[in-house]
């Protein structure tokens, strides 16, 4: 395994994390944009943006884009975030050429006017099916209620109003003001030839004009507000507990994720125990997200209308509970276990560390191998979770609860 | 000549230990993990018609502690160990996956042979069982194209072949401890069951350890449910949400059929990549929806393409009606360069499902299920060079997509034009 790196004239970086016994290799471009770099005239025109790029470009109409994906045996997509959007394929290594190719020349797309009102009715079926499901778009209003008019607040995916008021004109600026190579990696990893990477790199991205991209990163406060919501058509109640945590350039952010572990996994967690083994809740879990300059901590519990309230009475108590019962070693030490064990075997795919090692140097512009990140995780100690639940409180947060019910009493 | 197995794919070995229990295994030291998927014979076809969900009910109170271990213990040793794990209840089979370090496949291992072997069921946790179960029923009732796809497959398939494992409230409300205790008893034993590992392991040594944890598994007779076959047919879901969901299914070919992968093709042609047949007609030229996609489901002796669409109800039936349109347009058949694509689709997703432990075993498992053996890298290889479009043409001359099932979801019922 060699980490390798190499500036483009123009400011694009190429990396890549070279595992010559891997099968396979995947590549993507990240670009450092998302919806905290929008203004309220652009909601949601990051992610809209993404759906563009597959639409056409100088050199290739929409079809070809998805034929010539096809054809390589590509599996491919796209995603967007608050914060980064994606472009990513996994394939044989022999087709290392025709994706960087095909890659490289829809970022920089046509952005035709016909498409864009074409793919305008996608977005929107898109934004109908998540309002649609449970927690019916409450996990945009709780970051508000949350963050405020932190710009990591905003809506991925915008809203029907926002989506169905933007222009052309308005995306095209946008792409121009984020899309410059200064703001864009193009990571790889599994079987990749470095040197023909950059190669192709330059020919497929040295013509971009070299431009700056800005990101605002102010400090976050955080707010703990209350509301119910009532939902009818929903058969079960939710809750949303959402509040600040150790953010991604923090070295707190290993004890966060174990924090995480502990009270809120899946399974064996202490919210597990108390509520989801025993039948009581559909699910209650605990995650830790981080970004840039900011982090999450994000419960989320499903369960009957009328057991809502025992049910997050009995989650705050987790959330707030170390105090009166401490964090054992037994409990990190098995958190770390699991949490390791994921690292480990997530790893063994070249897709994954595709996202591990792009992602790493979006937030923080260094490589991280997969040992660097188990030995973080080893060196966290009791004190440093303790540290991070005392100036994060879990029960300090602000909920949202949607479904049927909203006539309880908090 | 094979272009598509990937270099050093030696065969998987199998193995049948004397009570009928089948162990198959693909060694590489390729890994630094290994997975497990052990298959018994304990699915929800076996339900009776009034104990709906008791085989996921069974399911759950096995891993409420089993040998030497509490609920609690059992939890935390395997979090303890590393090991990634997941439990659910099919038609036909309970599948337990597990994986993890090499270190930790055999520990891993002999937990599973308690619990399916030596569960305690205990009596005192029932109810708590029992709620999670039925807070999963509940959790469907919020997840409409989940809650669409199950109806779909209850109308198209005749009882009990197209039940969703979790049940009903009924039928969980009324399982008793005799019947958790009785179905334990009955429906996990060696004969029938499949044990696949795949990565870091050595082959004798895991056949010692597979001897020692189940040689001694009694053999428990299986009881066969005849099949009752229930009124199937299409039918509407009024759903209050400004969503519709459309699910279509029609008949095609089990995996063990000789024409399976000429039906399987056809399908990739309809909704393999997004220069599909679904994806460019429904989302690409018409933006109707986001989601659109047809897959081939294959059980050991039936098998159904299952479609859906999502969309708003407003342009519900004109995505009906460009969705089903393809479906009749297969018939006429499929072109070169379309098969060409999908070729190099089903390439690269072959070697890349190689990546990963835990994607192995399953596949080993499940070709063990329905073939009684394990299809080569090169064999599959072989079938797929030997599709053409003329072969996948002359399947879809004889088997056109017909004797369509439909299931809507949404504000307003939809027509079949």
């Amino acid at each position: 395994m060699q980490f390798r790196r190499q500036t483009l004239d123009n400011g694009l970086e190429v990396i890549a994390e070279v595992n010559p016994t891997a099968l396979s290799m995947a590549v993507g471009f990240f670009v450092q944009t998302g919806s905290r770099d929008e203004c309220d005239q652009e909601a949601g025109v990051s992610h809209f943006l993404e759906h563009m790029m597959f639409k056409g470009t100088a050199r290739r109409s929409a079809e070809d884009v998805n034929r010539e994906f096809d054809e390589l045996g590509a599996h491919y997509n796209a995603f967007t975030s608050e914060e980064n959007t994606v472009y990513y394929a996994s394939l044989l290594p022999e087709h290392q050429a025709e994706v960087i190719d095909l890659l490289g020349d829809i970022l920089r797309p046509s952005l035709r006017t016909e498409d864009f009102e074409m793919e305008k009715k996608v977005i929107l079926e898109e934004i109908e099916m998540y309002l649609d499901q449970p927690p019916y778009g409450m996990d945009d209003h709780i970051k508000t209620l949350c963050f405020g008019d932190h710009p990591i607040a905003r809506s991925v995916l915008g809203t029907s109003e926002s989506i169905t008021a933007l222009t052309p004109e308005a995306m095209r600026s946008y792409f121009e003001r984020r899309y410059a190579p200064g703001n864009v990696v193009l990571a790889a990893s599994g079987r990749v030839d470095f040197e023909a990477l950059v190669a192709q790199a330059e020919a497929a991205c040295g013509h971009w004009p070299a431009l700056a991209a800005r990101r605002e990163t102010p400090t976050p406060r955080y707010a703990a507000v209350r509301e119910a919501v009532c939902q009818q058509a929903a058969t079960q109640q939710y809750a949303l507990l959402l509040g600040g945590a150790p953010a991604g350039e923090s070295t707190d952010r290993y004890a966060a994720k174990l924090l995480a572990t502990i009270l809120g996994d899946d399974t064996g967690s202490r919210l597990y125990w108390r509520l989801v083994d025993s039948g009581r809740a559909e699910s209650a879990s605990l995650g830790h997200y981080d970004y840039q300059g900011v982090g999450m901590f994000y419960t989320w519990l499903s369960c009957e209308p009328e057991t809502i309230e025992p049910n997050l009475a009995e989650t705050l108590a987790v959330l707030g509970g170390i105090e009166q019962e401490p964090l054992t070693t037994e409990e990190l030490n098995q958190a770390k276990s699991k949490v390791k064990s994921r690292v480990v075997l997530s790893s063994e795919r070249p897709r994954n560390r595709l996202f591990n090692v792009g992602g790493n140097w979006l937030m923080r512009e260094t490589y991280r191998t997969v040992a660097d990140d188990l030995a973080a995780l080893d060196g966290v100690q009791l004190e440093d979770v303790h540290r991070v639940s005392d100036s994060y409180p879990l029960d300090k947060v602000s909920i949202v609860t949607v479904g049927p019910r909203n006539d309880f009493r908090w | 000549m094979t272009t598509i197995a990937p270099p050093n794919s030696p065969p998987a070995l199998s193995h049948r230990l004397a009570n009928g229990l089948t162990v198959i295994g693909e060694p590489s030291d390729a890994f630094e993990s290994a997975a497990f998927t052990l298959l018994t014979p304990s699915g929800c076809r076996y339900d009776p018609d009034d104990r709906l969900g008791l085989a996921s009910l069974t399911c759950e109170m096995m891993l409420r502690g089993a040998g030497s271990r509490d609920s609690r213990a059992l939890v935390n040793d395997l979090d303890a160990m590393g090991v990634e794990h997941t439990e659910t209840v099919g038609i036909s089979h309970a599948t337990f996956s597990a994986s993890s370090l090499a270190d930790s496949l055999e520990p891993a291992l002999a937990l599973y042979a308690d619990v399916v072997r030596r569960p305690h069921l205990p009596a005192d946790q029932l109810e708590q069982g029992r709620q999670v179960c039925l807070q999963e029923v509940y959790g469907v009732e919020d997840e409409p194209s989940q809650k669409l796809m199950n109806e779909l497959r209850r109308q198209h398939y005749p009882s009990p072949w197209g039940r969703a494992s979790c049940g009903d409230e009924a039928g969980l409300n009324a399982v008793t401890q005799d019947e958790i205790l009785a179905f334990q008893a009955s429906h996990y034993g060696p004969e029938g069951s499949i044990l696949a590992v795949a990565g870091r392991f050595d082959w004798q040594e895991l056949l010692r350890v597979a001897e020692r944890l189940f040689g001694d598994w009694a053999p428990t007779p299986l009881t066969r449910t005849p099949p009752n076959r229930s009124t199937t047919g299409s039918r509407h879901l009024p759903f209050e949400g400004s969503q519709c969901h459309i699910g279509i299914a029609y008949p095609s070919v089990a995996y063990r059929d000789p024409e399976y992968f000429q039906a399987w093709s056809a399908v990739g042609v309809l909704s393999s990549g997004m220069s599909s047949r679904l994806f460019t007609e429904v989302r690409e030229k018409r933006g109707l929806c986001y989601t659109v996609y047809a897959s081939l489901q294959s059980q050991v002796d039936r098998a159904a393409v299952l479609c859906y669409a999502g969309t708003t109800a407003e342009r519900a039936q004109e995505t009906l009606d460009v969705t089903y349109a393809e479906l009749i347009r297969l018939a006429e058949g499929v072109t070169v360069e379309e098969l060409g694509r999908l070729k190099a689709r089903i390439k690269s997703a072959l070697i890349l499902q190689q990546e990963s432990t835990a994607s192995r075993a399953g596949t080993l498992a499940r070709d063990w299920r329905h073939l009684g053996r394990v299809r080569s890298m090169v064999e599959v290889g072989e079938l797929i060079d030997a599709v053409t479009a003329d072969t996948i043409n002359a399947y879809l001359a004889k088997n056109p997509p017909r004797d369509f099932t439909m299931v809507t979801l949404g504000p307003e019922p939809l027509r079949l034009k």
